[in-house]
């Protein structure tokens, strides 16, 4: 059970450590000056999350890994990230489609994990659920305000949803591990997640005047087994420090 | 003579908070238990954000008072639960924030409110509240950059959590 637990909330932690890496490559090139600080903002709640959660993934695994050691020394394909996160940043209609996918689906899971008979994990959601909320607020904020602007806005924000949508239904697909959760009580079942996404992103996109886009087929292999080419040479520049240097502190 | 447990926890609210001086740690509801035991003290602390880059620098000044004031065993411990809220604060620390320029948060019900439920937020230098958002982003992650319409004045919220 405890391994299970283990790639649980490892999973948790690294969707926010890889897609606060992504946020942070933004740092000095956002369009406006409050977008920079806004996307830096969101970078440093999501890697201060993936920090707290492989924290708690060490303590639970007991093998005496800490969160450095399970940030920097596991090599891609032990990462346990969805492969939304790891999509390159594009343009920045493109970031912002990502993330509006990621924020609303991070705030039902965060919320639902709340009640978690897991004492700890709860608390670190119930706090991760706030920050997440404002990420949302301005996530959404932004697809309302590109899909309803101009012709051009309108056509990079609907192109980046329909570039990105093959990747949500790994969102939904629950694994073994996660099953077997529900089972022991440790986590509340996740079931319900993909009709309250669904709502909120159709509701949205709609006031967005996006269309929808159609339901890419469903993967065929197990949720957060696999990457794509992407995530290896965005973990070689996070990692390369602390494994050229093991051990260097600031 | 070692400082006794109420000291300590008086002392410990002088420490400002280091991207927020005008309130103490105490004030902020970061400091959440202190332990004293002959010559060893254990406090325990919990962060605001998940990210925020003060913990560090807070768990530093802790350790430098509590050296001074001659502890042998030192321990500060940080702790997730309950989780922090800035329903925490109390009114005078929310007082102080006002003097300082920065709108204090209001109750934490306020984040999950819808657009159309939401209190006004006042200036906290002409109470006007005639104010808008300009970003929920701000220079730390705590705070939100706001307008004031009637006095013109850039202003920061420190955020419902």
């Amino acid at each position: 059970m405890n391994a299970d637990l283990f790639n649980f909330v490892a999973g948790l932690a690294d969707d926010r450590l890889v897609l606060g890496h992504r946020l942070s490559e933004w740092c000095g090139h956002a369009p406006i000056l409050e977008e920079d600080i806004a996307l830096a903002n969101i970078a440093l709640d999501l890697i201060g999350q993936a920090q707290n959660f492989l924290k708690l993934a060490g303590d639970i695994e007991g093998a005496g890994r800490n969160e450095d050691q399970l940030a920097y020394f596991r090599d891609p394909a032990q990462f346990l990230n969805l492969q939304l996160v790891e999509q390159p940043n594009g343009d920045f209609a493109f970031t912002i489609a990502r993330q509006a996918i990621f924020d609303c689906w991070s705030v039902y899971l965060l919320e639902a994990l709340s009640s978690s008979s897991h004492q700890e994990l709860a608390a670190l959601c119930v706090r991760a659920a706030k920050e997440d909320r404002y990420h949302w607020k301005h996530s959404s904020t932004w697809v309302q305000r590109l899909g309803d602007g101009t012709a051009e806005s309108h056509q990079r924000m609907q192109s980046a949803f329909d570039a990105l949508w093959s990747f949500t239904p790994e969102l939904f697909q629950a694994t073994a591990a996660q099953q077997k959760l529900v089972a022991a009580g440790l986590i509340p079942n996740l079931s319900s997640l993909e009709s309250q996404w669904r709502k909120a992103m159709n509701e949205l996109l709609e006031m967005a005047t996006l269309k929808v886009p159609t339901v890419g087929a469903a993967a065929g292999r197990p949720a957060r087994s696999q990457h794509t080419a992407h995530l290896a040479p965005m973990l070689s520049e996070m990692q390369g420090l602390a494994r050229a240097f093991p051990g260097a502190a600031w | 003579m070692l400082p006794s447990h109420e000291q300590v926890w008086r002392e410990l609210a002088t420490i400002p908070d280091p991207e927020i001086p005008a309130i103490s740690i105490v004030d902020l509801g970061i400091v959440r238990d202190v332990q004293v035991d002959g010559g060893a003290v254990r406090i325990s602390i919990t962060p605001t954000y998940s990210g925020c880059p003060a913990m560090r620098l807070i768990e530093d000044q802790i350790k430098e008072l509590l050296t001074q004031d001659g502890f042998s065993c030192i321990e500060v411990k940080t702790v997730y639960a309950p989780a922090w809220t800035t329903d925490w604060l109390s009114p005078d620390a929310k007082q102080r924030l006002k003097a300082s320029g920065i709108a204090p948060p209001q109750p934490a019900t306020e984040l999950v409110a819808g657009p159309k439920r939401r209190q006004p937020l006042a200036c906290p230098f002409c109470d006007s509240t005639q104010t808008e958002l300009r970003s929920e982003f701000g220079p730390t992650a705590c705070k939100a950059i706001y307008f004031c319409n009637s006095c013109r004045q850039p202003f920061e919220h420190f955020k419902n959590f």
